[in-house]
Order: structure tokens, then C-alpha cells, then sequence
């Protein structure tokens, strides 16, 4: 068994990640399964870097949170594509199976749940910020715990629900998760979930109360993680319950 | 060790011509200024705000909000530079340079080797002395001109912009001396101790 801190002081070297299979989640997002040799296992809600080298030597590193619960053999992350972005396209475009690169992590400690960390689970996730929140309600699957747990989920369009067929069979088959969508721009004809921005009204129907003491985490672009740990400090909940991951117009 | 396995077909879409004296490994240049904290933006209060030095549960000196915006005002140009891998060049704050607090509050010498910085929402860093005096360290209460975005750390955060823009600390609160090291937030979670980016020096053992 090793401790927490001979953990912390392992340094995080550069691993070779070999690309298994590509999945088109939406027209802007792919998740990529990996194949990294000698990882050492992750929490669900971290993250890891990657570092792509081109033929003259050049390179870029990038973030992405993994998608994959821990009990998974290979690594998923999902990327979505950033307009005129140097990393992301070449992931979603020019990707191969089979095709290498480096990637080193796992990476954050502090925005992660585990089952054991209990709940009730409450994630509340804007557009692709829903994929470290995907590897801790996969987690929770796998290891069959039946813990409370509710996805507020905001997209645009229902073609923008990432992971959208899965979080509905995933709901159907548990009764303790229950997966709220809302769509911010245009809903389907017969569409019955909510179709606007989160706002108090949203979130005082969709939370557990703060004297649940639900494990929240919040994740998404930053005035969707704003606006929502406000309006949940508002409603009564403790900031210090309150895990967020933001990112950021030039995520890349 | 191995040369890194090549990307075919994938090449720097950079524009603009950072020199390379300003962008440290692993970065890309940005135009916005993104934000990362670990938990909700604390609300903004004035009234209650104040900022606290001290060492060894003694108290060196307290101020209040327009007791510290009349404290000298010192208007920093630098480049900052984020973990996650973005830098932002040619920002523009104004603010209260560690020296010009210590003496404020009548201290001519750091008094220990160590400080840990503590803010609103329970987020710590660790700095070493050295690193925050002769301007090398300050309070920001304005970003280009104008009051500091509490979602940016406002109303004061902390500036210490040759190392990795976590320790530059949003809402602070509190700056405590200590003997002895010791890991603050982000620390504590894995990532380096000093987070200088020009080592590269983004996670423990880097």
C-alpha cells in the first residue's frame, strides 16, 4: 500500500499513449481510448497532459480531464473541438487508431469523488465539462453503488449531449441516478426536460438540499460555473461543498 | 530516453511571433484571461475586508480596506504564466508591493524564511520570503485599470508573477510567516512546491 505522500513525491514522467478507438460523441466532440502502458490507475475527475510533437520538433501540451472510470483498462478522454485551435482539431481530424503520443498524469487531487467518498452525488456539468463528472457516474456503475446521484446537464442542442445514449440507459437502469438535461438553444419537437440557461428556479428544482451535504462538482465553461456555484451559495449550499472545474474561451 | 513519437500532419497553428525569451516550455500565448479556482467566487464585501500579517499567532499589522488603498500603489507590467498552459503577456496592475506592507507594519526584516498566503474560501499557498520581497511580490486590487473581477481574485489577490500563476493567490486575506515550509492548496494535490516556469516546475518531482 503505498501513502498519499509517496504518491505526491513520484515524479510524473512523459508515457507513450497509443490510440485504441475513436468515438464521434457529437459533431464537435471525439473520445479517444488509450492505451498507456504502466499507468499506475487515476480517480475519477482527474485530468491528464498530453504533448504532441510535430515533424520539425515542435510541440504543444494540452489538458484533458479523463472520461474513463478507474476500473476501465484503457483511458478516455474527450475532446472537444475549439475553433481555431492548434491541439484539438488535429485530435478530432487527423487522429488514427494506432497513432502514439505522450501524455503524462494523473494530474488534481482535489475535484475528485470516489464511492467511497459516499454522496448523495450531485454533478452539474455545462457542455463538455461533463466529462470528468462521465468518469465518476461510470465509476459509481461499475462498482454497483447505488448512492444518490443526480446530472444537471446543460448543452445547446440535443445533437450537443455528449454521452447522451449512455447517460439514459445508464439512468434507466438506476433508480438512485437521475439525469436532468436542459437545452440551452433549441429543443426537439415534444422535448420535455428544460430549455434555458440554468437560473435558481432550475436549480431549486434539480438539487439535493444543503442539508444533504451532497458531494457537488460543477464543471464547465467559466460563466456557467459561476453562475451556477453562485446561485447554489444562494440556495443555501456550503461553498465548501462546492467543487468546480472551469475552463476557460481559449481551452485550446 | 526515447525521442517522442511523431504526430503526423500536426504543426503549430502560432500566429503571432512570441519571442522565445517570454514564453516559457510548454506554453501558448492567450488573449483572454481564463479562470480556474477550486470552488465558488467568494462574494465581494468590502466592509467586512480586511488584511491581516502575521507570525506566530501574533498580529504585525491589520488593515482595513481604505486603511490598505492608501498604502503606497505601484503599478506592475508583467507577463503571467498559468499551470494549465497559458500565458498572457503585457498585463497591467496596480497594488501594494510586499515590501511597501511589511513596512507599513514597521517590520525591517522578514521575519521568517516562509509564507503561507490565506484567502477567502480556505485556499492556502506557500512561497518562500525571498520571492515575494525587493518588488518581487504584491497585492493587486486593479487590473488594467480598473477594480480586480472578483472572479479573477478581486477585491486583492496576490501577484507573484515569475512563478506559476496558482501561487498568485485569488481573495487574500492573510499573509503568515512561517519557520518552516509548509504545502498549501494546490501543493498538497500534487502539483510543485515552488512552480517556477521556466523550469518547468508544474508538478511535484518536475
Amino acid at each position: 500500500m503505498i501513502d498519499g505522500s509517496a504518491v505526491l513525491s513520484r515524479r510524473l514522467e512523459w508515457q507513450r499513449a497509443e490510440v485504441r478507438a475513436l468515438a464521434v460523441e457529437t459533431p464537435r466532440v471525439k473520445s479517444l481510448a488509450l492505451h498507456v502502458s504502466g499507468w499506475r490507475g487515476h480517480l475519477p475527475g482527474q485530468h491528464v497532459d498530453i504533448r504532441l510533437t510535430a515533424e520539425d520538433g515542435y510541440q504543444a501540451q494540452r489538458s484533458y480531464s479523463i472520461a474513463s472510470p478507474p476500473e476501465d483498462e484503457l483511458l478516455t478522454i474527450t475532446v472537444e473541438r475549439v475553433d481555431n485551435g492548434e491541439v484539438s482539431p488535429y485530435l478530432i481530424d487527423d487522429l488514427h487508431v494506432g497513432d502514439r503520443f505522450e501524455l503524462r498524469g494523473p494530474i488534481g487531487g482535489y475535484f475528485v469523488w470516489t464511492a467511497a467518498m459516499g454522496g448523495p452525488l450531485y454533478l452539474i456539468a455545462g457542455g463538455s465539462g461533463v466529462a470528468p463528472l462521465m468518469a465518476m457516474l461510470r465509476h459509481r456503475e461499475r462498482r454497483n453503488a447505488h448512492i444518490p446521484a443526480l446530472l444537471l446537464y446543460s448543452s445547446r442542442t440535443l445533437e450537443d449531449v455528449i454521452y447522451r445514449e449512455e447517460l439514459d440507459a445508464m439512468a434507466r437502469r438506476d433508480r438512485a441516478l437521475r439525469v436532468v438535461n436542459t437545452l440551452t438553444r433549441k429543443q426537439p419537437e415534444g422535448w420535455t426536460g428544460y430549455g434555458r440557461r440554468i437560473d435558481k428556479a432550475l436549480l431549486a428544482e434539480s438539487h439535493f438540499p444543503p442539508d444533504e451535504r451532497p458531494r457537488t462538482f460543477v464543471c464547465g465553461p467559466t460563466p456557467f460555473v459561476e453562475s451556477a456555484s453562485r446561485i447554489l451559495v444562494e440556495l443555501g449550499h456550503d461553498p465548501l461543498t462546492i467543487k468546480t472545474e472551469r475552463f476557460g474561451p481559449s481551452g485550446a | 530516453m526515447d525521442k517522442p513519437p511523431i504526430s503526423r500532419g500536426f504543426r503549430s497553428r502560432r500566429h503571432e511571433q512570441t519571442p522565445e525569451h517570454r514564453l516559457p516550455p510548454g506554453q501558448y500565448v492567450t488573449k483572454d484571461f481564463p479562470v480556474l479556482s477550486a470552488g465558488p467566487t467568494p462574494e465581494l464585501n468590502l466592509e467586512s475586508w480586511s488584511m491581516v500579517l502575521e507570525y506566530d499567532g501574533s498580529v504585525l499589522g491589520s488593515w482595513t480596506w481604505p486603511e490598505f488603498e492608501r498604502l503606497p500603489q505601484t503599478t506592475i507590467r508583467t507577463d503571467i504564466h498559468c499551470v494549465t498552459k497559458w500565458s498572457k503577456l503585457d498585463t497591467t496592475w496596480l497594488g501594494v508591493t510586499f515590501d511597501d506592507l511589511l513596512e507599513a507594519a514597521g517590520v525591517t526584516d522578514p521575519l521568517a524564511p516562509y509564507v503561507m498566503a490565506h484567502c477567502d474560501g480556505g485556499y492556502t499557498t506557500n512561497l518562500p520570503v525571498e520571492d515575494l520581497v525587493d518588488g518581487k511580490g504584491a497585492i493587486a486590487t486593479r487590473y488594467e485599470g480598473a477594480p480586480l473581477d472578483p472572479v479573477h481574485g478581486g477585491p486583492a489577490r496576490l501577484l507573484v508573477p515569475h512563478l506559476y500563476f496558482w501561487k498568485s493567490a485569488k481573495w487574500v486575506r492573510r499573509l503568515r510567516f512561517m519557520d518552516d515550509d509548509e504545502r498549501g492548496f494546490w501543493e498538497s494535490f500534487g502539483y510543485h512546491s515552488y512552480g517556477d516556469p521556466w523550469k518547468e516546475q508544474r508538478y511535484d518531482g518536475d
